[in-house]
């Protein structure tokens, strides 16, 4: 057998691998979603189809892989189909990107299906194309809510996009690379960017939630508001195929954040004094950085109640910019002029933390630019009182 | 792994076409509208969108170049230490200035 063709089929074959454990992912994320819910609100969540429920992603498949596939009579009927897919192929393939070891870690070979030198860059194009599943989704629907949920998303989604995209560019000065291995083996040397760049994180933990349309900031497909959004016409596998791309996209942004600010496939050092070479299990401790930030989704979406349109948009555009385009400035006017012998980075994480301080005292005061709307000034003059007084 | 991720997707539809029923029906096919028959729906029938979006679309174009124009120069930011510095700043004041026009005029106020 030729070189290039073993090549190709063990790509082709960690491709199907990655997408066959993103689906089971998938599924098992919506069972535990349930679960989960269910105990913050001191009940059961499902525990009737198989044990302790674990069947029921199973029987949720059957059922709408058996359910009618309604195709609307008003529907544009090939972007109406192709949307979905869309959404979920390019979900599934940003997630291939980022490095689950070292590499050549996983039997031999590299434990990713592709790894360019602008990985980072590739993630994020590829997320930005998923905007175009949905966006697509809605309007191919043919009818006027799913258009307006779908407008609503996409404003959402790329309002948002700016934030996360301008809170990682301190991360890449200090880094020096767009490539996640170059970005975690960085960390492994210099310590977990969090350290240093706790504003940052923030920021890009906030504008990820409203990237993958989780709570607080889920009103795109909240019931409550606009029918289902650029849902509502879809239905059996399609639907599913939606909520599926919404789920790995939330993956991937868990595996984001713990390779970009957690130290990706490797574990605490200092763990390796109680277990020798725990620091460097593959696989391992990048699942468990994922594992806690999807717990993280779920706890939010418990906990917080949604913001309103308007407010969702003034957050993004009012605070989350300037605040990430200031962070930048910072680590910039930090890497140029402040070299304090000895600290190295540190004083940049100090400052970092007082930073987040700092917003968490004022948050009061910054309320006022998203929370409560500037009144735009009309044209037409003032209503006169009528005399007399009131 | 794009094949693979879209072929998944295709295979799904062609499944669940071929196994699912299908007995269509006119009121079933309908749009939904809340049980009335649905005005203007169609794709392409001149439906009319709040400025606002466009607005949004336009300015994440313009500050998403700016982003595009930022990942070279961070990448290679501490090659270029301390030019690239003033550089970085002059534009982002640069782009300050458009972006407090936008404030000023209101266009990110969405009440």
């Amino acid at each position: 057998m030729p070189d290039w063709l073993l090549t190709a089929l063990i790509t082709l074959l960690k491709a199907v691998l990655v997408a066959l454990a993103l689906l089971t992912t998938f599924a098992y994320m919506t069972l535990i979603e349930r679960r989960l819910l269910a105990r913050m609100q001191i009940r059961y969540g499902p525990n009737r189809v198989g044990p302790m429920g674990l069947l029921q992603p199973l029987a949720d498949a059957i059922k709408s892989i058996f359910k009618e596939d309604l195709q609307v009579t008003l529907a544009d009927k090939l972007v109406y189909t192709l949307a979905p897919i869309i959404a979920i192929g390019m979900a599934l393939t940003a997630f291939a990107g980022i490095p689950a070891g070292p590499p050549l870690s996983l039997f031999g070979e590299n434990p990713w299906v592709y790894n360019l030198d602008a990985g980072l860059l590739a993630l994020l194009a590829l997320t930005s194309m998923g905007v175009y599943g949905i966006f697509l989704g809605g309007w191919a629907s043919g009818s006027k809510y799913p258009i307006l949920g779908g407008l609503r998303s996409s404003a959402q989604m790329i309002s948002y996009e700016l934030g996360m995209g301008l809170s990682i560019l301190g991360t890449l000065m200090l880094i020096g690379s767009t490539n996640f291995v170059a970005i975690v083996e960085w960390q492994a040397l210099n310590g977990w960017i969090i350290v240093f760049q706790v504003f940052a994180f923030a920021l890009f933990l906030v504008s990820s939630f409203a990237e993958v349309n989780r709570t607080p900031f889920d009103l795109p497909e909240a019931e409550q508001e606009i029918v289902a959004g650029y849902l509502t016409e879809y239905t059996a596998i399609k639907w599913a195929l939606f909520q599926m791309a919404e789920y790995v996209n939330m993956i991937t942004a868990s595996a984001l954040m713990a390779t970009l600010f957690f130290g990706g496939y490797r574990g605490p050092v200092f763990l390796d004094a109680v277990i020798p070479g725990i620091s460097g299990w593959p696989i391992v401790w990048l699942v468990v950085k994922i594992a806690f930030f999807l717990f993280l989704f779920i706890w939010v979406r418990a906990t917080l109640p949604r913001l309103r349109y308007d407010q969702l948009m003034r957050f993004g555009w009012k605070l989350l910019l300037p605040l990430a385009l200031g962070n930048t400035m910072l680590v910039a006017f930090y890497l140029a002029f402040v070299t304090p012998a000895g600290w190295g980075l540190w004083l940049l994480g100090v400052l970092s933390g007082l930073a987040l301080l700092l917003l968490f005292f004022l948050s009061d005061r910054v309320r006022a630019l998203w929370s409560a709307p500037a009144i735009r000034p009309t044209d037409a003059p003032r209503p006169v009182r009528p005399a007399g007084g009131d | 792994m794009l094949l693979v991720a879209l072929g998944i997707g295709v295979l799904a539809v062609i499944v669940s076409a071929i196994l699912g029923p299908k007995k269509g029906s006119r009121a079933k096919l309908m749009a939904y509208e809340s049980g009335n028959d649905p005005e203007h729906g169609g794709v392409g029938t001149g439906q009319r969108f709040p400025v606002h979006f466009y607005l949004v679309a336009m300015l994440f174009i313009v500050f998403d170049i700016e982003t595009a124009f930022f990942y070279p120069l961070a990448v290679a930011y501490q090659k270029l230490i301390p030019f690239a510095f003033f550089e970085a700043l002059t534009f982002v004041l640069l782009l300050l200035v458009g972006y407090v026009y936008v404030l000023k005029k209101r266009v990110l106020e969405w009440a």
